[in-house]
């Protein structure tokens, strides 16, 4: 028989209908890695890219050099903004089922990453995320108001309603735009440590891709310039297993981890587990330390299992088990982190479900208050005009004529149903309201 | 004053805003030690410092996104893509997120990035370092998008993209970085210096973005071009004997309507000329704008002389290059029209 080349199709390890399996995720025990100095050469820590970072045992005790020693008040607060960020998750996709939003991604199960990194990192530090870090606003303590008026398009939305759902900024807070082009903002925040470095400051950036999109040229940008520059940032790459239906053997992580492409580049890789608050706070210190101090940037892959579906356009049952979640090996981030407060005696299920009552009350408040800044069906939103607005910092001639145009077009509309309202105020087009 | 060539003129505009505005860096493939590969950022890394004139990996892409970072921490950066046929690994970072970045975080994010790039043909180089991909830009809202035809304009507009805080993409004619090339490639070259628009002020001073010249005024008929094609339109009309008017466009976003327009409705007639490709090319927008505008003031129908709707092509580029003679004959074309 003759030799012919055949391609490998990646398949993930069970389909709809059949077992979960997770046979092929390399866990470490807690406790088992070294942690060595922040000044480390990378060479001497390319075992940290190939293992797992972990603090939580199987006990719900903290072990091992890893331990970021946190007091039981800081531990809570972590807790209690997972908790939210995954109540107001919760809520928003109900809300998004029952029509009032077009649009929502969750980031459920994948809670402490966003937690806990923005917990270990500076205020002035500059984030760069993905959509499913909207932790990061929570714990920089953004109002959930403000996140819903983005989400609702209406008349406080950040966006002024040129974005989809969930696309949020904060300038004030120092957290990026987010794109809907994926990995775009992982080699930009590699142009903004490089410009901490070149002003002198003290400031750092991160970033967050998922593994999916790290098989964009981005990715390579980012970490290209990165090494060379050695500038001042986190790489954070985070391996949730799925990239919409396609798993994470389709971004290359059947033969190395992604954590392993880190020493390839010349900048250390961590592998951490991303499900153990303790373990995320600690290794995402360690690299901001490593690159206040001048060492350059650490890529950190965080090993976490997408629990939702990719967005409230999909639906993950088509293409894995349904119940492959509550197989996964690193469990629950919330449940863990909670279990170990309890253990400590910081923290008690009756506490536990007050936090859970009083979070879940401050949700429906933000939600009712974000309504009254208008809602997708009723309005109020915006002026449209204000859609020729920011395309330049002055607005070109040809905006000019094309508003006047719009405007010109919406009174005449306008004037043809005179019970309508006002021009600029309604979502609903002025003859469907009258028809009711 | 002084005499510049283009690339001088190009240099000096980096070298005042370097030593003007603490904010300004230059990155790019070769710019730093070796100063370019055009020579255009000669001398400056050695003035300023390799942490404000930064030799980059060949990495379009990460070369605009990284830019993009530094705008969004306070920088402004001026990128060098080495050629225009280059830029394309970068086109998502510029259409999908420095185009946009203003707009969609409406108005609290915004990266105030130069992209300079030599484009056009006539220096042997083939399909890949040959093409005038102008238009390609001009279709994305959210940039600006400038081509000079000489070194005073090159320098002013250079700076006025620099200072200003919105991303542009700024095209470099390479056949006139050392002379104003007219089209004929068998004629000894002419060097800047002989030409007017080779004096230089070496300090500051601005040329609007967003407004068009007329460079030789005329009667007969109105030429809008832009780029190389603004000397070859000043050979042709010396070919054809005809009076006209050549309005050189500079900025092709936004675009100066009300100069073409003026110039159109006083002569009536109106040939468009570049050395990009034709179909689709930036000339359908002229073409449709003078249409809207000027309908009722045209006696004949407007005529475009571009490049063929081919790839440059290495051994046929004089054939390819629209010269004077084919300008020429289109402008006899459009006199000899009803």
């Amino acid at each position: 028989m003759t030799q012919r080349s055949r391609l490998h199709v990646p398949a993930p390890p069970a389909r709809p209908g059949q077992e979960p399996d997770f046979s092929y995720l390399q866990i470490s025990p807690a406790g088992a890695l070294r942690r060595p100095d922040v000044t480390v050469a990378v060479r001497d820590i390319e075992d940290l890219s190939l293992q797992m970072v972990r603090v939580l045992g199987e006990d719900h005790r903290a072990v091992g050099p890893w331990d970021p020693r946190l007091d039981a008040e800081e531990l809570q607060v972590g807790l209690r903004h997972m908790l939210l960020t995954r109540l107001f998750d919760d809520r928003m996709q109900k809300i998004q089922r029952q029509g009032r939003i077009s649009f929502y991604i969750k980031s459920t199960g994948e809670e402490a990453i966003a937690v806990a990194q923005g917990m270990a990192l500076q205020p002035g530090d500059m984030l760069f995320p993905s959509y499913r870090q909207q932790g990061l606003h929570v714990v920089r303590g953004r109002s959930l108001v403000e996140l819903m008026c983005q989400c609702l398009s209406n008349t406080r939305d950040m966006c002024k309603g040129r974005q989809m759902p969930i696309m949020y900024h904060w300038a004030e807070g120092n957290i990026f735009s987010i794109s809907g082009n994926l990995a775009t903002q992982f080699p930009q925040a590699v142009g903004w440590a490089m410009a901490a470095a070149i002003k002198g400051e003290d400031r750092i950036a991160a970033s967050w891709i998922g593994e999916g999109s790290s098989a964009e040229a981005d990715f390579h940008y980012a970490m290209t310039f990165a090494a060379v520059y050695q500038a001042p940032v986190i790489l954070n790459l985070v391996n949730n297993q799925w990239a919409i239906s396609t798993f994470q053997g389709f971004a290359g992580g059947e033969h190395r981890t992604f954590a392993q492409r880190g020493p390839g580049y010349g900048i250390p890789g961590i592998r951490v587990d991303g499900n153990d608050f303790l373990a995320v706070y600690a290794v995402t210190q360690w690299a901001a330390q490593r690159a206040r101090q001048s060492g350059g940037a650490t890529l950190i892959e965080l090993v976490t299992y997408r629990a939702g579906a990719h967005s409230t356009s999909d639906d993950p049952s088509r293409y894995r088990p349904k119940e492959e979640w509550r197989a996964w090996p690193l469990g629950d981030p919330i449940t863990r982190l909670k279990q170990h407060l309890i253990t400590l005696g910081e923290w008690s299920e009756e506490r536990h479900a007050r936090l859970e009552k009083e979070l879940d009350a401050h949700v429906s408040a933000c939600w009712k208050e974000a309504e009254t800044y208008g809602t997708l069906s009723g309005g109020p939103t915006l002026d449209p005009m204000t859609m020729f607005e920011d395309v330049l910092k002055e607005m070109p001639p040809d905006l000019v004529r094309q508003r006047e145009e719009l405007r010109a077009l919406r009174a005449v509309q306008s004037a043809a149903v005179p019970s309508a309202p006002p021009a600029g105020h309604s979502a609903t087009p002025p003859a469907l309201v009258r028809k009711g | 004053m002084a005499r510049m060539n283009m690339v001088q003129a190009l240099n000096s505009a980096m070298d005042v805003m370097l030593a003007r505005d603490p904010r300004v860096v230059v990155l790019g493939e070769d710019v730093g030690y070796f100063g370019g590969v055009f020579r255009v950022t000669d001398g400056l890394q050695r003035k300023y410092g390799e942490h404000r004139v930064l030799d980059t990996p060949i990495a379009e892409g990460g070369i605009i996104a990284a830019a993009i970072g530094m705008g969004v921490n306070g920088l402004k950066p001026v990128a060098e893509i080495q050629f225009a046929d280059y830029i394309y690994p970068g086109f998502d970072q510029v259409v999908s997120e420095l185009a946009r970045l203003r707009y969609r975080t409406a108005g609290d994010f915004f990266a105030p990035v130069t992209i300079r790039t030599p484009c056009g043909g006539g220096i042997r180089g083939g399909q890949t370092h040959s093409q005038s991909p102008e238009a390609i830009f001009t279709h994305v809202s959210g940039i600006k998008v400038v081509m000079p035809s000489n070194p005073y304009d090159a320098k002013g507009l250079l700076i006025s993209s620099i200072e200003g805080e919105d991303p542009v993409v700024f095209f470099e004619p390479k056949r006139l970085y050392n002379g104003p090339f007219d089209g004929d490639p068998h004629k000894p070259a002419v060097p800047w210096s002989t030409h007017p628009r080779g004096e230089v002020p070496e300090g500051h001073y601005t040329v609007p973005i967003g407004r068009a010249e007329v460079v030789r005024p005329g009667k007969d008929l109105t030429i809008l071009t832009y780029g190389t094609m603004v000397h070859v339109a000043e050979a042709a009309v010396r070919l054809a004997g005809v009076d006209a008017e050549i309005v050189d466009v500079r900025t092709m976003a936004p675009l100066d309507v009300d100069t073409i327009c003026s110039s159109v409705n006083g002569t009536g007639r109106c040939v468009v000329v570049h050395e990009a490709t034709g179909f689709a090319g930036y000339g359908a927008e002229l073409v449709a704008t003078v249409q809207e505008q000027c309908f009722w003031n045209l006696e004949a129908p407007v005529r475009r002389v571009t490049g063929w709707d081919t790839p440059y092509p290495h051994a046929f580029e004089w054939d390819y290059f629209p010269g004077p003679a084919r300008v020429a004959a289109a402008l006899k074309e459009v006199m000899e029209a009803a």
